[in-house]
């Protein structure tokens, strides 16, 4: 597969895991945070961290779209599918998300219509099929799937569809990143930058980062040899004293991002004043909600929902996890009483949630390669390795 | 739109999590009770990282051996899929209920001695939607599924039984297209339907079309077959590319857009298991990939013979269009069902003739060793990534690709 | 959530521009090109495609400027063992 297998090679790895382990200070820890779900299963799926010496961790940060909902939500969510005029429509990625009561999955069981969908078009042409119904899009995910829910809806308004509705649960990351940056628990060392978020909103929003809290950025691809180079390019930004946002995703990312997917939000949604996230709490303006302008589409107008905060089973740590503070099997319910078929928390139930990458990929020993063994001999490439 | 108002979650569907948390509570007083490890001034025991992370690992592989039990009040469509609340469903409700020697093993088909005369009996049930498909429909389903869950258990296919369960409303020439597909595959497997049973239900259910399936045969050959009898330094061998049959059923269903060249595998595998049994009398194991894939069946594997798994995700034969269909859909191809391909364990020396005996075949021209048996930690089936990387292989959770054979 | 794969634009559709029809190893699928409004892909092209839309046109340039940092330490890492290699045979 072009665009894919180039950066999976093998060799070019342990070239990086060389370089990478030669920038290490001896004696030094670093923790590199990677916000983005996707590259916490990038991560797993392919034993990266076979490939990084000891002396670098790479902490799980909150991007998982999924893991962020507050169980209120999910409650509210199966609220509107419950409804007898209702069709909704969610990726399957929230199906399995446990509310008070069950998940979507639980509910169809039970007879309620829940259809999973791959894209929010599906959706639209689920609406065109079922005149006499309500269609509710349930709308996850950061600012990379934000512009096409919004594109959806314009479409929608275009057809003069009146059966088409979302129940708008869109976060944006950078409240997110602020949080954990501000968070006392943390210390972390630099980050590995969203990829695809950064299709949309460019790299320049995480410029405070590097200018306010002294931590250098790398916006990272997601086969395994882009995270590689990622670290490898915050390691020589750290051994060197820098700190700044680099591309490392530059086949995909515009460092502006992109312009007509942003106006495509403005037009259609706006940030509501502040949204709970799971075990984050209350962050203001990072979630977005529909404008006035489309009421009629806004399934939180058209339809009522509870709106009940619920807190999370006292023996839940997701909030932890998803600030970087406890790796999964640090979570004292970890793989016993919380697994990827029974979950208490979204963190084990998303694909892209740490502990379910963790469970579900990286429950094994290390094997690190010979090249993440030898650190701290500062000229890259004397660090190299034979293969005895 | 939030109130003031907090509820403690969750309410009564949570019942279990209360469960799982005081099983959890007693491992851990357990634990707490062993002997003294040496701590540090705040009383909590000094352990490097690797080796707390180590004993998590433990207490969940612990975990994992408990009795299962299923949790749901209502059977979900992940009870269907070959995964893992497929397997617990039937250790849990239907081994628990049956319980007897002939079941126990839970092979593709169970070994029965019929006045001293070795007997495979298998059974199935064919409920795939739609009914036709690129490469066969229902009917060679049918057919070739019993044929190959028999084939694997080491028995000649002989008799088949066919019982139809009809919608009222369906064509009958598409009754007529099933039955003359039945008609095909059964010959050129060289088995006979010889009994069947017809029921009409209302319009609404049965989609069409159900077929269930019976199917008997001879263990003629002095074979010992079973995955329990695995053992490290085995090769696992799989007869060719994965996830043809998934993907067809899903992209038939019209619902995704997508358009590809890719066809159902389902074929009879007598002849391609004959000739692996004449070349390696001493296969270990054969198993019918079908729902869950290939990673369930080596995760039966691991788990009956209380081994590890060690498989190359290089080794491992997929199209290049199931690629691109499961990149695009966010599956893994080892968990993509086929419906005429084996996994075969054999002797580490004798995989070089079973693979030379496999390739002699069409159907298995693109056999491979896929990995072998290990003595790591027991159960646990990992994988040597393309990138070079480790990982793990658990069973399959959920149901990424619902009725599909 | 974050799937984004990368696919080849074939053709675009005749009736409604903003669609096209994309090739991803062989598997081909009707995309939504809209959010590239601004800069519509052509056939040949490649796009990032994340739930049914083209989020991104991939660069050829970067992506090639990529390679060839990859490729260029993975020569110099071969290059490297290899003159260890040698210089032990001593």
């Amino acid at each position: 597969m072009r665009f894919v297998d180039e950066y999976r090679d093998a060799d070019q790895a342990r070239a990086l895991a060389a370089k990478i382990a030669a920038l290490c200070e001896p004696g030094r820890t670093y923790k590199l945070m990677e916000v983005c779900g996707g590259h916490t299963h990038t991560i797993y799926k392919h034993g990266l961290e076979d490939y990084l010496p000891e002396s670098i961790t790479l902490v799980h940060g909150p991007g998982c779209p999924v893991c962020v909902i507050p169980m209120g939500r999910v409650d509210d969510a199966m609220h509107l599918a419950a409804r007898e005029d209702v069709i909704m429509t969610s990726f399957g990625d929230m199906m399995r998300v446990p509310g008070s009561n069950g998940s979507f999955f639980d509910a169809k069981a039970a007879g309620t219509d829940i259809r999973m969908v791959y894209s929010p078009l599906d959706s639209l042409k689920i609406a065109r099929q079922n005149p006499d119904r309500q269609v509710v899009f349930m709308a996850i995910g950061f600012e990379t799937t934000a512009p096409s829910t919004a594109m959806t809806m314009l479409r929608a308004a275009s057809e003069g569809l009146s059966n088409f509705s979302v129940f708008c649960n869109h976060v944006t990351i950078i409240p997110a990143i602020k949080a954990i940056l501000d968070s006392p628990d943390l210390r972390l060392d630099g980050f590995i930058g969203p990829g695809h978020v950064s299709t949309v909103i460019g790299c320049r929003p995480y410029e405070f980062i590097a200018r306010d809290y002294g931590k250098p950025v790398v916006v990272a691809g997601f086969e395994p040899l882009d995270i590689l180079q990622s670290i490898y390019m915050l390691m020589l930004q750290l051994s060197s004293g820098r700190s700044e946002v680099e591309n490392q995703y530059s086949r995909v990312v515009p460092w502006d991002g992109n312009l007509v997917a942003l106006r495509a939000i403005g037009e259609t949604m706006e940030l509501r004043p502040y949204f709970e996230w799971r075990g984050l709490g209350f962050i203001s303006h990072s979630a977005l909600k529909v404008r006035e302008k489309f009421a009629a589409m806004d399934a939180e107008r058209l339809f009522s929902v509870p709106g009940v905060r619920v807190a999370d089973p006292k023996a839940c740590q997701c909030g932890e996890v998803l600030k970087g503070v406890l790796k999964p099997w640090e979570c004292k319910v970890f793989g016993t009483a919380c697994t990827p078929e029974t979950p208490i928390g979204t963190c084990m139930v998303s694909p892209e949630g740490a502990c379910a990458a963790y469970y579900n990929f990286g429950r094994v020993e290390r094997h690190r390669v010979p090249e993440a063994a030898v650190v701290g001999n500062a000229v890259a490439g004397n660090a190299v390795v034979g293969n005895s | 739109m939030t109130t003031g108002d907090t509820r403690q979650g969750p309410g009564a569907g949570g019942g279990w999590i209360d469960e799982a948390l005081r099983e959890h509570d007693h491992a851990e007083a357990l634990e707490a009770a062993a002997p003294a490890r040496p701590e540090d001034p705040a009383g909590r025991p000094v352990l490097p990282v690797a080796d707390r992370e180590r004993q998590v690992l433990d207490r969940i592989d612990r975990a994992r051996r408990r009795r299962p039990r299923v949790r749901e009040e209502r059977i979900t469509m992940s009870h269907g899929a070959g995964g893992k609340a497929s397997r617990t469903l039937v250790e849990a409700v239907f081994l628990d209920a049956f319980r007897n020697p002939q079941l126990e093993p839970l092979e593709d088909a169970a070994e029965l001695s019929l006045s001293g005369v070795r007997t495979a009996l298998t059974t199935d049930s064919y409920v795939v939607s739609p009914l036709f498909f690129p490469g066969g429909n229902i009917g060679d389903l049918a057919v070739n599924g019993t044929v190959n869950d028999l084939s694997v258990a080491g028995a000649t296919p002989l008799y088949l039984s066919a019982g139809f369960i009809l919608e009222e409303g369906l064509p009958v020439a598409d009754l007529l297209r099933v039955t003359e597909a039945m008609r095909d595959a059964a010959a050129a497997a060289g088995v006979r339907v010889v009994t069947g049973d017809t029921k009409v239900v209302q319009r609404g259910k049965a989609d069409g079309c159900y077929i269930n399936t019976a199917g008997v045969g001879l263990v003629s050959r002095d074979v010992q077959l079973g995955v329990a009898r695995a053992q490290p330094g085995d090769a696992i061998i799989v007869s060719g590319p994965v996830g043809d049959h998934g993907i067809t059923i899903m992209l038939a269903r019209g619902e995704l857009d997508i358009e590809a060249d890719i066809v159902s595998d389902t074929a009879p595998l007598n002849g391609l298991v004959a000739r692996l049994l004449d070349a390696v009398p001493g296969v270990r194991a054969m198993r019918d990939a079908t729902r869950g894939g290939v990673a369930t069946i080596l995760n039966e594997i691991a788990a009956a013979a209380d081994a590890g798994v060690l498989v190359r995700e290089d080794d491992i034969p997929v199209r290049t269009e199931v690629r691109g269909a499961c990149e695009l859909l966010g599956i893994d191809p080892m968990y993509v069902a086929c419906e005429g391909r084996m996994v075969a364990v054999v002797p580490g020396d004798s995989a070089g003739d079973a693979i030379a005996a496999l390739r002699a075949d069409p159907l298995g021209a693109d056999a491979a060793v896929i990995g072998h048996v290990t003595d790591g930690p027991p159960g646990i089936v990992q994988l040597k990534t393309a990138f070079g990387g480790t990982r793990i292989v658990d069973l399959l959770v959920g149901d990424p690709l619902p009725r599909i054979c | 959530m974050c799937l984004g794969i990368p696919g080849e634009v074939i053709e675009l559709h005749p009736q409604q521009p903003d669609l096209a029809k994309v090739n991803v190893s062989g598997v081909k699928r009707l995309i939504n090109i809209g959010l590239l409004a601004d800069d519509p892909p052509k056939p040949g092209e490649w796009v990032l495609i994340h739930v049914g839309f083209a989020l991104s046109k991939i660069d050829e340039a970067e992506a090639a400027a990529a390679m060839e940092f990859l490729e260029g330490i993975g020569q110099a890492y071969e290059d490297e063992i290899k003159a260890l290699q040698e210089s032990l045979i001593e």
